[in-house]
């Protein structure tokens, strides 16, 4: 795996990007990883596109500058994708496209134009069937870590567990594992 | 033992006060205060820390509520940021006439107006001249070490000063990174408890805090102010060295990187230093010689040893995150005074970046030193990174 590791993902305000991009900073923190999780902030309501940012690394970071090129990019909500270049400074050959979407893998090519790796997943579909949510960002994560294996499945769950244990209750958490779960079985090239 | 944990720049600055336990901390609970008295807020109503806290009803009751705890003999602690900074300035400027060692972490953002949220440090630049000892960090690791460090600062006998001790908003605040939290009992040791030598509950000794003194006495009271300045000069090296025992790391005025035998530096404050010592480093693979200095101590700010390691250097970038409109950046005049009593100075040139959270990437950095190495420069001259044509 490379140095420094770098995710973006692209959501709407209210779908839990922020805390996706810090559960996986954590889970890789657990690792014994260096890490950096940061959202970029604007004028806060709901469904506002959102960007937030994972930095992993083998040795301390430093830079405190955005993510510019990627090595993978999450993106909640394909409507995104009409109007924000969610694939900026993504590598044709190198990087990974997730997007939460019912449609395939050729069709958010056409939508993108993007021509390198992509893989979907029905995030939302996994959310309210099993937290009757929408709340992608858990199955985007589960997605992330089967394409690109940056943490381990456990490493997440103990997060989940650990920051949703007290606020949600056990059914909740349970529920969001099993979406994790879910979601690294069900993601799709 | 220490922990390793994963907090945001708050967040660990908040790790410091529970640490230090203070006797009160005023905040006025909504933007524009920090998350760093949320966190703290919930440690109180957890039980962890038996502070006494005050929610007011504006920053600028926060601070007076904060000068009035710090009379009694209290330690007292606030925290802001930007407008709160601007709004509880007529109290701010008061308490180093008063002598009251308040601590008070600021994160670091943009004043008004246009409206913005983001980071750059006008708000405390704008603090420079009051009395106030200032301290900036470059993450949220340094930001708690400072925190535990300027209190004892603060409160040391031949200071008695107020502290801030920054962060830059968003960047480091909201941001998660490994920070290490040291042994809560060696931490506490080290902070100690604040035993004041006078104090208003003391009523066995009752003395005046803040009486009127006109011309008579006002400008000795003063002058007596600045000799506490000059004090934390050196207070804040001999803290830092018991510090460095517990935590590992130095406590210097500035960081010096890769210097030794650079030709072109840049000096910058905070979050962005550490972007670009990733740019010296992989200038320095180039076989480029370039070094960064990173101020930490700002006020008071440490003129002879700034000259000593600035005036070898051929061609020297100042990179300032706010504006003295009509003057000289903040952070490039005191480079230049510094300077002025040197036999060789080198070549300066002042940069302006990331007003208003603009960001500043490694590319950036690059361009600086490339100019720099040039020798298109222009000491009177201020240029701007990333500004839009």
């Amino acid at each position: 795996m490379k140095e420094v590791y770098e995710v973006r993902m692209h959501a709407r305000a209210g779908q839990g990007a922020k805390s996706g991009s810090q559960l996986l900073a954590e889970a890789a923190f657990k690792e014994g990883k260096w890490i950096q999780s940061f959202p970029e902030y604007g004028s806060e309501r709901r469904g506002a596109p959102t960007v937030s940012y994972t930095r992993i690394s083998d040795k301390r970071l430093r830079t405190h500058e955005p993510i510019v090129n990627p090595d993978a990019v999450l993106v909640f909500d394909p409507g995104l994708a009409r109007t924000i270049d969610v694939t900026s400074g993504l590598s044709e050959e190198s990087g990974i496209l997730i997007v939460n979407t019912t449609d395939s893998a050729d069709e958010v090519k056409k939508q993108t134009g993007f021509n390198g790796k992509i893989y979907t997943l029905d995030a939302t579909g996994i959310s309210l069937d099993l937290l009757h949510i929408d709340a992608p960002n858990v199955p985007m994560l589960g997605a992330l870590i089967k394409v690109t294996g940056i943490v381990k499945l456990e490493s997440l769950e103990e997060v989940i567990k650990e920051h949703f244990l007290e606020k949600l209750g056990e059914e909740k958490v349970n529920k969001n594992i099993e979406g994790l779960k879910r979601a690294y079985e069900e993601v799709s090239k | 033992m220490s922990t390793w944990k994963a907090l945001t720049g708050a967040q660990a600055v908040a790790e410091a006060m529970r640490q230090a336990n203070p006797d009160v901390v005023a905040a006025y609970p909504i933007t524009p205060q920090t998350p760093i008295v949320e966190q703290f807020a919930s440690f109180v109503a957890n039980g962890i820390v038996d502070t006494e806290m005050i929610p007011v009803e504006s920053e600028h009751s926060a601070m007076s509520c904060t000068v009035g705890a710090a009379a009694a003999g209290a330690r007292a602690m606030c925290a802001t940021a930007s407008q709160g900074l601007a709004l509880m300035w007529e109290v701010v400027a008061a308490v180093p006439g008063l002598r009251l060692p308040i601590v008070m972490p600021i994160v670091n953002r943009a004043l008004s107006a246009p409206i913005n949220i983001h980071c750059d440090h006008s708000d405390a630049m704008g603090a420079t001249t009051i009395g106030w000892i200032q301290i900036y960090s470059e993450n949220a690791q340094e930001a708690y070490e400072n925190t535990l460090l300027a209190i004892r600062l603060a409160e040391h006998k031949d200071v008695l000063l107020p502290v801030m001790v920054m962060q830059d908003g968003f960047i480091i605040s909201h941001g998660v990174e490994n920070v290490e939290v040291f042994d809560d009992n060696v931490v506490k040791n080290f902070v100690g408890e604040r035993k004041p030598d006078r104090y208003l509950l003391d009523v066995d000794h009752p003395y005046t805090i803040g009486p009127l003194a006109l011309p008579d006495y006002y400008f000795e009271i003063k002058r007596q102010q600045e000799a506490a300045m000059e004090n934390a000069l050196k207070v804040y090296l001999e803290v830092g060295k018991e510090l460095s025992k517990i935590s590992g790391h130095d406590y210097p005025y500035f960081e010096e990187y890769k210097t030794e035998d650079a030709e072109a530096v840049i000096v910058i404050l905070s979050s962005a230093a550490g972007t670009a010592k990733d740019a010296v480093d992989e200038l320095r693979n180039e076989g480029k010689k370039v070094g960064l200095i990173k101020p930490k101590l700002f006020r008071p700010f440490p003129y002879k040893e700034m000259r000593k390691a600035l005036e070898k250097f051929e061609a020297i970038g100042v990179l300032d995150r706010s504006m003295a409109f009509g003057a000289y950046a903040p952070l490039y005049t005191e480079v230049r005074n510094a300077l002025f009593e040197s036999e060789n100075r080198p070549k300066l040139q002042s940069y302006i970046f990331g007003l208003g959270g603009k960001d500043i990437f490694k590319s950036d950095i690059k361009k600086v030193f490339d100019e720099l190495l040039s020798g298109n420069l222009n000491p009177e001259e201020q240029r701007y990174i990333r500004l839009r044509g």
